[in-house]
């Protein structure tokens, strides 16, 4: 069971690093020479080898390996980046995916991939020897400039007479000590038995491991005043900075090997036979005990190290489980529930104390909640970088040349509304590289230039955020769509839409773009279904187009789902919710005002009529008009109304509860949230009501015709 | 579902609307509760009451009276409102259902379920799984699984009592 969980976090990790090495790629595309993103695509590639290894998953391992090791070349120089490279290389990271998917990959597919890319390696080497003598040139320049922490091997084996010439040893351990972490290990094993010991000769030496990023002089520079008398080995063993990533930490074995305390071979032959090496060495009495342990602190050292590295990742974020986060935002929830009871019982008891405890509460509460909401909050642009590949490989199939461009990936979306948004996403740029952009020579004909661009962009704008994906293709046919609606029935006889409203008909279901804008087979999934995720998420879409000149596709998504600041109103005894980022004024209405209105639903602003929505009769809600009631001044989507309610109660923060699945289908109410009260008041979707002002009055004018 | 699926004696829980007795499986029941303000929700099938808050959490309400073609559910202190559960292929739903009293809870043996009269009842027999006994009177065990599916309770149809002479 416990490893299940371990693989469990092996896969999201390797697909984390593999969306990592997409995106690294990528952009080495475009930057052939960039070597911090060459280290990054080795980082990637050796991590998911590593922790592959470690969890079993053999398979991996060996695949990656091969590709790991075709990036060292192009880390070392030998093997430059090309264009089959990177391709291969997305090839080959979307084979590793579908294995760590747990999908069957023949062995034979894999043996391929390693072939195409030793064949490249093989035809590049030849190419990049010649150039050689630059590339390393340029390394030389390089190195220097790295200041970066190494281990070291410091062998020190004084000589027996070194007390004499009166030095004192252990100043010389202190010293060390200040340069880095440091352990030492003694040796005993030349101090003779008690008769032969001379106490003023010395018989012991050490071995010290030591990290430091001062360089080997600086060790020297220890020694100096005993090294004529000493015999003293300074080894680097690697890089500090790479035991992070290096899992495999050098074994036992090989460490005596390389410290010269015994031969390669008659390693290899003890190894054959007995599986403890330790012990074997020294039962066989090829080393000392103390080599061993020397040889074992090393080990421990780097380890120590390595754990040491991790812990500062770490240290820079918390993974913290998805549901956790929503159990916390669901408890804040109920926090500014009960907050909003407090608030409204102490402004009823006119104690000033309660007051001033109940505002100090909502302060708090008020940052409360942004905080937490904050926590689910990510760039949206882990999202649009996904789709550089898309773009990338969908324009190379249909021969069409395309670039995408970014801005404002940095946006801020809570986490579930970016993975929901995925899909909807994807829908809209396939349909722009298959239906908008043209083809490269359509373009030229049109004095276009031949490469087409597709611009992904996120912008805040109030409490929504709003993505755009506009592309320069072909742009929508109207009267093409018109047409089809007509036969449809989607447009009723005599009816009259503007260009605008006809292009929303693509959202209609079962209507098509493939059918509609070309004759392209229809991979474009249907444009309701696109509508349908955006709406799923309390979102709009909009699109416009224009002929030959591209089509714009605009989405507007609420910053959170689960808290917003809102309007409490009322009307005949319910209450409503207006959230505030909709919220423009709120005017006075009396009963003459409507009067004089002629029972049109309009009012007076500012000299300009404004039409309103009575609430009143909208919801078919009992009772009269009072005297004096209230119309607030909403605009959403570029649209401006009014809502004529009762009374205006005052600002409320809102938790927002979803109102199930049973009234999903109203489209006016977005959610409900609780009262102070515990009754429940209805949240309304401005977006919603004032479009359905519109096509109100729409029909109207189309009556008076 | 049929009755012919009823396999083992279960615990059922009786309530009254209008003058007929109903019941349900207790499994499906989470739990009654008092009469509280519903609030109404716009354009929505009439039976449909509206929303109410139970710790937090928002519950649609079903007036079952509307629903089968009765006057609407005027409160009164016997009224309750009885929180069912309705296994999902993806969510549970959970929906209140307006009572004008609910009796007690009982056991019914597989045996003692007849299926539902082809004539004579006022209800639909679509929504009726079987009709039991209960102190010498009839009562219905209600099909909440067709009865509180999404078309039925999203959809604004009319006509669920059997029209005479049918």
């Amino acid at each position: 069971m416990e490893t299940d969980i371990y693989k469990d976090i092996y896969k999201t990790e390797a697909i984390e690093i593999l969306d990592d090495l997409e995106a690294a790629l990528l952009e080495l595309e475009d930057l052939p020479d960039d070597m911090p993103l060459i280290d990054r695509i080795f980082r990637a590639l050796h991590t998911i080898k590593g922790s592959g290894k470690m969890f079993g998953f053999d398979d991996i391992a060996d695949f990656t390996h091969e590709i790991e090791n075709i990036y060292d070349g192009v880390r070392s120089g030998k093997l430059k980046v090309s264009q089959d490279l990177i391709s291969l290389t997305l090839t080959s990271g979307d084979i590793i995916r579908r294995m760590v998917h747990a999908e069957e990959v023949s062995p034979a597919e894999r043996q391929a991939m390693i072939s195409r890319f030793q064949g490249i390696q093989q035809g590049e080497e030849k190419l990049v020897d010649e150039t050689a003598g630059i590339s390393k040139a340029r390394e030389e320049k390089i190195l220097p400039e790295k200041k970066q922490s190494a281990i070291w091997r410091v062998r020190f084996k004084p000589g027996r007479n070194i007390f004499q010439t009166g030095s004192n040893l252990a100043p010389l351990f202190a010293e060390l000590r200040e340069l880095g972490e440091s352990t030492v290990v003694c040796h005993i094993q030349d101090v003779p038995g008690l008769a032969g010991l001379d106490p003023e000769c010395c018989y012991l030496s050490w071995d010290i491991v030591l990290t430091t990023d001062r360089g080997e002089q600086a060790i020297r520079d220890v020694f100096i005043f005993v090294e004529d008398d000493s015999d003293i080995a300074i080894t680097e063993l690697e890089d500090a900075d790479s035991v992070g990533q290096i899992e495999q930490h050098q074994r036992l074995g090989e460490i005596l090997v390389e410290k010269g305390d015994i031969a390669q071979e008659k390693l290899a032959e003890i190894l054959a036979h007995k599986p403890l090496i330790g012990q074997t060495l020294v039962q066989e009495k090829l080393v000392d005990q103390s080599s061993i342990k020397s040889a074992l602190a090393e080990q421990q050292h780097i380890r120590k190290l390595s754990e040491k590295q991790k812990e500062i990742e770490s240290s820079d974020s918390v993974r913290v489980a998805a549901n956790k986060l929503d159990t916390l935002v669901n408890l804040v929830g109920e926090l500014v529930i009960v907050q909003a009871r407090l608030s409204q019982h102490s402004a009823m008891s006119h104690e000033p104390m309660a007051v001033s405890i109940a505002e100090e509460v909502e302060r708090l509460t008020t940052e409360l909640r942004d905080n937490t909401m904050s926590l689910r909050m990510l760039p949206i642009g882990t999202t649009f970088s996904k789709f550089k590949r898309l773009v990338r490989d969908l324009s190379k199939e249909l021969g069409k040349e395309i670039v995408l461009e970014m801005e404002g990936e940095e946006t801020q979306l809570d986490k579930s509304v970016i993975e929901q948004l995925n899909d909807p996403l994807i829908h809209i740029i396939r349909n722009s590289i298959d239906h908008g952009i043209e083809s490269p020579q359509a373009r030229l004909a049109q004095g276009k230039d031949k490469t087409g661009v597709i611009m992904l962009s996120a912008t805040q704008s109030g409490a929504d955020v709003v993505i755009s994906i506009a592309d320069d293709g072909a742009g929508l046919d109207a009267a093409k769509i018109r047409a089809k609606a007509r036969e449809r029935g989607l447009i009723a006889a005599g009816e009259e839409l503007s260009e605008e409203e006809v292009c929303q008909l693509v959202f209609e279901p079962g209507f098509s773009t493939a059918e509609v804008v070309s004759d392209v087979s229809g991979r474009g999934v249907g444009m309701d279904v696109v509508k349908r995720g955006v709406e799923a998420l309390r979102g709009h879409i909009e699109i416009s187009s224009r002929r030959n000149e591209g089509t714009k596709i605009t989405i507007r998504l609420p910053l959170t789902l689960a808290i917003i600041d809102g309007l409490l109103v009322e009307t005949g005894g319910e209450m409503y919710v207006i959230p505030q980022a909709a919220v423009i004024e709120c005017f006075e209405q009396t009963r003459e005002d409507i009067e004089n209105a002629h029972g049109n639903n309009v009012i007076n602003v500012w000299g300009q009529m404004m039409p309103y929505i009575c609430l009143r009769q909208r919801f078919d809600i009992a009772g009269d008009i009072p005297q004096s009631r209230r119309v607030i001044l909403c605009e959403a989507n570029g649209r401006k109304a009014g809502l004529a309610v009762d009374r205006v109660i005052g600002n409320y923060q809102t938790v927002i509860k979803p109102v199930g699945e049973i009234y999903k289908n109203i489209e006016c109410i977005s959610g409900a949230t609780i009262l102070g009260d515990g009754t429940v008041a209805l949240i309304l979707d401005p977006v919603k009501l004032l479009k359905e002002e519109q096509s109100v009055s729409l029909r109207d004018k189309i009556r008076t015709r | 579902m049929t009755v012919d699926t009823i396999t083992q004696t279960d615990q059922y829980l009786t309530f009254k609307i209008d003058e007929e007795y109903f019941t349900v499986n207790v499994r499906n029941v989470r739990e009654i509760l008092e009469y509280t303000k519903i609030t109404k929700m716009p354009d929505a099938p009439h039976f449909m009451r509206g929303i109410i808050n139970v710790r937090g959490s928002v519950i649609p309400v079903i007036d079952l009276r509307l629903k089968f073609g009765m006057q609407e559910t005027v409160p009164k202190s016997s009224t309750r409102i009885i929180v069912m559960e309705i296994a999902r292929e993806v969510k549970t739903l959970v929906i209140g259902c307006l009572a004008d009293s609910v009796k007690e809870v009982i056991e019914i043996a597989p045996d003692q379920i007849e299926p539902p009269p082809e004539m004579g009842t006022r209800w639909k027999k679509d929504y009726i799984l079987g009709v039991g006994k209960y102190q010498e009177e009839f009562i219905m065990l209600l099909d909440i699984k067709k009865l509180f599916s999404t078309a039925e309770l999203t959809t604004i149809d009319q006509p669920v009592l059997e029209e005479e002479g049918q």
